[in-house]
């Protein structure tokens, strides 16, 4: 691990500070306009998932590195009542609340990796990994 | 549990009042801390008596280290009002801090000469010193209040200056809009271009998002609600100013506009109104044409 941040998410406004956060790392890694804001996007997603549907919780950022690619990893964890139906979540237009459903599956389309673990003793963290050199 | 202190302590400071409020006048003034460009000797002398009283009264009243009990909320009072007066005099939350501080040093010499055993002096100054301390911390405290009230304020400011409605031409209204859109501000946004709609008398909307630097499913839907609101009341809205970057970031997200119309920039959105309306821009002087 190369560097970590962590930010807080208990209020709407933590979004700016977890977009300016993934900015920031984006920016130092070298990615391009279009791959930062899809990290970056995808970091306002889960970010938000991680407010309304756990509660509030935090985002762990670390610049991570694998066979001599540099990368991002987001973690968002939350002490909410987690995800019953993983698949379910993932699936678009599926909501629990009154969004539009997109956020989780896009923001998986988003970013290279996506994980969810649900975390003992409630709770899930949800793991988004995006790599410099994507393809 | 807040610890009771003896019973003769406030005795003490009630007989030795005076004494008290003459030494710690005497010690912030000769200090060479004593900011004497930023408050008047005079005021810093009617702070310190009114203190002092409200000091001596309020522990007489309760003899225990609960300073938040009701009994200490004229203190609190008081010490807002110092707190406030001195940020806006240009004190540091420090020296703020430092002000009630200070009275320590007065107060355990007369401690110390008015008690008989060394175990009663430490004791006594353990509870006063608490006492003190809470009393010091809540200045600082009254202090980042106050910051939260300016940010607050310059917050509302920003968001009321951040979202202006322009006429761009007789019935063609612009938004740009620079920043996040979050759901407050969404709806300062549909507040003002909702007014203006039926004000001016428009029916063409452009709400430019140049100045947005990421549209996640949420400001899609804030904007799709803005443009929905806006025909409901017979206006014809033109998204502007969406980057090649935020169009594939939405198709990822599998965000879709609906209906609306979108343009890549504003001059786009503008041809296009005066289309819709039906007009024509053309060269006054031939001179210009080509160039």
């Amino acid at each position: 691990m190369l560097g970590a941040e962590y930010v807080c998410i208990k209020t709407e406004d933590d979004l700016l500070l977890v977009r300016n956060c993934v900015r920031q790392l984006a920016a130092s890694l070298g990615f391009g306009v279009l791959d930062a804001t899809r990290v970056m996007t995808a970091a306002v997603e889960l970010g938000r998932n991680t407010l309304i549907h756990g509660e509030g919780g935090h985002m762990q950022a670390a610049i991570i590195m694998q066979r001599n690619t540099k990368g991002i990893r987001l973690d968002f964890e939350d002490t909410g009542p987690g995800i019953p139906d993983i698949d379910l979540a993932l699936t678009d237009g599926y909501t629990s609340k009154n969004g539009m459903g997109l956020g989780l599956g896009g923001a998986k389309r988003l970013v290279n990796e996506l994980t969810i673990v649900p975390l003992a003793p409630r709770g899930v963290r949800v793991r988004a990994i995006s790599w410099l050199d994507r393809n | 549990m807040p610890e009771t202190i003896d019973k003769v302590l406030h005795l003490i400071l009630e007989k030795h009042q005076e004494q008290l409020l003459e030494k710690w006048v005497a010690s912030q003034l000769h200090s060479g801390e004593f900011r004497s460009d930023l408050v008047r000797e005079d005021e810093l002398r009617e702070q310190c008596a009114s203190f002092v009283a409200l000091f001596v009264k309020c522990f007489s009243q309760k003899p225990d280290t609960d300073v938040t009990d009701d009994v200490w909320a004229p203190m609190a009072a008081l010490l807002t009002d110092i707190a406030k007066r001195r940020t806006n005099q240009g004190f540091t939350p420090s020296e703020t801090a430092t002000f009630v501080f200070s009275l320590k040093r007065p107060l355990f010499h007369l401690i110390k000469e008015q008690s008989q055993t060394d175990a009663q002096v430490t004791e006594r100054l353990w509870e006063i010193s608490l006492v003190l301390d809470k009393l010091g911390l809540f200045t600082t405290e009254v202090y980042l209040a106050t910051r939260e009230d300016v940010i607050a304020r310059q917050r509302e400011e920003m968001f009321e200056l951040s979202c202006p409605v322009v006429q761009l031409w007789e019935g063609v209204l612009g938004l740009p809009i620079i920043g996040t859109l979050d759901s407050k501000r969404t709806q300062v946004v549909m507040e003002s271009l909702l007014e203006s709609l039926s004000s001016t008398q428009s029916d063409i909307a452009i709400i430019d998002i140049t100045g947005v630097p990421v549209v996640d499913t949420l400001t899609a839907q804030h904007l799709i609600r803005t443009v929905s609101a806006a025909q409901l009341m017979g206006a014809r809205c033109i998204i502007s100013g969406i980057r090649p970057q935020i169009a594939q970031t939405m198709v990822h997200l599998g965000v879709s506009l609906g209906d609306v119309v979108t343009k890549s920039t504003m001059a786009a959105a503008i041809k296009y109104a005066f289309e819709f309306q039906g007009l024509e821009v053309n060269a006054k002087d031939n001179k210009y044409i080509g160039r």
